[in-house]
């Protein structure tokens, strides 16, 4: 699902300068899966931001509230009493959810609370790692369902490249964690799938213009649309 | 090998190994700064001791003068150039653009890379491109060589004058797939291969084997990569740093054994010169690609040593 | 996280915590100032060893306000912050001995939740050795009075939160108001008791 980390206190407390009144707004929904942005998140959020604004002896009204999910129209609806109270509204949503709040309650200022990162899978509790980019043509029948696009960090269509060592990618992570080799994995996967000549085809260089690069993308439901 | 040889780009290096004769390649690092003068230099040090210079291309993600510029300079200095051309700083169309450039330019040879990944370098914040893989980009400079045709298909009238070479590294991982990798490079259209430093012989014997059960060395000219040893910190340090090396903690040992400054340099000097004889015998073995980093000055030696001077003039 | 966090994260738990103490000891008394404190103790063994600790008519501070839990798994991180919002000097929750958790797991657990509150506090420029987590059997009525004693001594010394409630606000009912049903009733005379012995000999000092 989307993953999010919040902010460092710091960037938020300051987004606070020049107001009085703020609310904290969660979204229930992969934020809060994520534990990062939920409406227990929130409520923390902002017991931390009225602590920080009494050690300044600060006059700060701040409370919270959480969507189920900040993405729709129809559940913002169902907290629009409460924003509308608020000059200032610190979204925990992802970039979709605050983007939404933005939208629906302009001109209100409604500022990001939290980085959205990547589209995670729990690997283990409390452990995300990025699985897909939404490159909007997707490969990975080809590649052992192990995605090349993201999980390599050069995005190769026929890897591995010549820093593939032990199964390991030549790229750490910024701790020095290490980093698996997707091609390696690939090849491991398509050798026990009986699916070698997979890895002996040259791959075509990859259509981008169906991912972000292309621009921003929309998606209809023809059939799905009142009659 | 038939007498009449179709040449691709009619290049010094192609001539030299389709003639059947021991290749030698040398390698330049262009200077971090706007001073031609330094590629100036590396090339009249290596002129006449190698048959082309290879001129990297922001090598390790660290900006430099590109490549295109630096082999310029280098033929204009009594030295023919492999451009090298990385995945990771251009799209299809900057790539294709400069190989017309390059290629008007008089430069003939192009090795194509993936790169380093963009955080080894001094700008990590950066945008890695790889809008292709070193696989797609030889195909791609193929087609635009043999069919004059774009990547996108669209035709062009003159077409690029190009010897294609790639790089392999025979100590990666998973190893029983890299002579399959080199041979899917073989099919996308690639010339010749330099291959990653030797230091493990053995090691690489194994690699060749693989390489020449598949025909490889039959479809394309193979030059053994040569790292000569500076000095023992630099043999320690490529077998712990870098990855994919592997050095021998014997040779590590044997330059350590000597003292430090001159006498560590003439025995790593040594060192490259014996590799170079052992590895011209094996059996698929088209000649030698001599990386004396930041260290020209050691080449015409080696080349000399190893007798493999002068380079033939092959017309 | 700032270096300091870093190296916390490497020591143990003792070590920490010897740290932390051997810190306060070296900083002057502040006598005079009379700290707020918050104790949020199991029902199994710390509140048993605090009922203990009143039968033996053992001395500890007025300042411990203390908030009767089923488990100290129970408590959340917003309970916490809670008590500083509302003006708390310190907060400390009290366990039973690692391993001997009645629900197996909840001490840890509440280990694991004030370390990240003290990550919390340090973002927000209070002192993280405000925070801590005791853990003692039902039979360590000392153990409740001396724990008692040492973190009232450790905050008076650190000084008053720089956070203060308005006027006659109550951290300890705004903890509990928070709380809900996961505090329990308070039913026991010895908080009461401890009290009460205190001011007799306190009284009994002044003549």
């Amino acid at each position: 699902m989307i993953t999010a980390e919040r902010k460092p206190f710091d960037e938020i407390y300051a987004m606070t300068e020049g107001h009085d009144k703020v609310l904290v707004a969660g979204c229930d929904t992969c934020v809060a899966i994520c534990l990062t942005g939920g409406e227990k998140e929130a409520e923390i959020l902002a017991s931390e931001i009225r602590i920080k604004a009494k050690e300044e002896g600060r006059e700060l009204d701040v409370e919270h509230t959480a969507a189920i999910r900040q993405c729709e129209w129809e559940y913002l609806d169902m907290v629009a009493d409460k924003v509308n109270e608020f000059p200032l509204v610190l979204s925990m949503g992802c970039g979709i959810g605050i983007q939404s709040m933005a939208e629906k309650f302009a001109p209100k200022q409604v500022m990001p609370a939290v980085n959205t990162n990547m589209l995670g899978m729990p690997q283990e509790h409390a452990v995300w790692l990025e699985r897909c980019v939404a490159c909007g043509e997707c490969v990975i029948g080809e590649t052992a369902g192990i995605c090349p696009v993201v999980r390599c960090s050069k995005s190769l269509m026929n890897g591995p490249c010549g820093g593939s060592h032990a199964g390991l990618c030549e790229v750490v992570g910024p701790e020095g964690e290490e980093t698996e080799c997707a091609w390696a994995l690939i090849w491991e996967r398509l050798k026990a799938q009986g699916r070698e000549d997979l890895m002996l085809a040259n791959r075509a260089p990859k259509n981008w213009s169906k991912s972000s690069s292309g621009g921003p993308r929309k998606m209809v439901k023809e059939e799905a649309k009142p009659a | 090998m038939s007498d009449v040889v179709t040449l691709k780009a009619g290049s010094n290096l192609e001539k030299v190994l389709s003639a059947g004769k021991f290749g030698v390649t040398g390698e330049c690092g262009p200077p971090k700064s706007a001073d031609g003068g330094v590629v100036e230099k590396k090339a009249k040090t290596l002129a006449g001791c190698v048959d082309a210079v290879n001129v990297t291309d922001n090598q390790t993600a660290v900006v430099r003068i590109s490549s295109m510029a630096a082999a310029y300079i280098a033929q204009q200095n009594g030295v023919e150039a492999v451009m090298q051309m990385t995945c990771r700083d251009r799209n299809r169309l900057a790539m294709q653009a400069d190989i017309l450039g390059a290629s008007a330019l008089g430069v003939r040879n192009v090795l194509c890379l993936t790169g380093d990944h963009i955080g080894f370098g001094n700008h990590p914040q950066a945008k890695g491109v790889h809008d292709l893989d070193s696989i797609s980009l030889i195909r791609m400079y193929k087609d635009m060589r043999d069919e004059k045709r774009f990547q996108c298909g669209e035709e062009m009238d003159v077409a690029p004058a190009l010897y294609i070479g790639c790089a392999e590294n025979p100590f990666g991982d998973p190893f029983e797939f890299r002579a399959m990798r080199l041979k899917k490079k073989v099919v996308a259209g690639a010339d010749f291969v330099q291959t990653q430093g030797i230091f493990n012989i053995p090691k690489f014997k194994q690699w060749m084997e693989q390489v020449r059960a598949l025909g490889i060395h039959q479809e394309i000219k193979i030059l053994a990569g040569i790292i000569p040893i500076k000095s023992a910190g630099m043999a320690s340090y490529m077998k712990k740093n870098v990855p994919g090396m592997d050095v021998p903690q014997e040779i590590v040992d044997r330059i350590a054994a000597k003292d430090k400054g001159e006498p560590q340099q003439a025995e790593g000097k040594e060192l490259a010169v014996e590799m170079i004889k052992e590895l011209a015998e094996i059996e698929g073995v088209s000649g030698a690609h001599i990386m004396a980093i930041e260290w020209e000055a050691a080449v015409p030696e080696i080349v000399e040593a190893a007798g493999l001077m002068p380079r033939p003039a092959v017309s | 996280m700032t270096n300091d966090a870093q190296e916390a994260a490497t020591m143990t738990v003792e070590q920490q915590l010897a740290a932390d103490v051997a810190v306060v000891e070296a900083m002057p008394a502040n006598e005079g100032f009379e700290p707020e404190i918050i104790v949020f103790a199991c029902h199994y063994c710390a509140y048993a060893a605090a009922d203990l600790a009143g039968s033996m008519r053992l001395q500890y501070p007025t300042n411990v306000r203390m908030i009767k839990l089923p488990c100290t798994g129970k408590l959340e991180v917003i309970h916490l912050l809670k008590a500083f919002e509302a003006g708390a000097d310190g907060v400390y929750a009290a366990g039973c001995l690692e391993g001997e958790c009645h629900y197996l797991k909840g001490n840890l657990w509440a280990r694991k939740r004030i370390g990240h509150v003290k990550t919390l506090l340090e973002e927000l420029g209070i002192d993280p050795k405000r925070v801590e987590m005791f853990n003692m059997s039902s039979a360590m009525g000392a153990r409740f009075a001396e724990t008692a004693r040492g973190f009232t001594e450790r905050i008076r010394k650190l000084g008053p939160n720089p956070v203060r409630p308005r006027e006659g606000f109550d951290p300890a009912e705004a903890v509990r108001a928070r709380m809900g049903d996961a505090a329990l009733p308070d039913d026991s005379a010895a908080e009461v008791a401890g009290a009460e012995i205190t001011a007799i000999i306190e009284e009994g000092l002044k003549t």
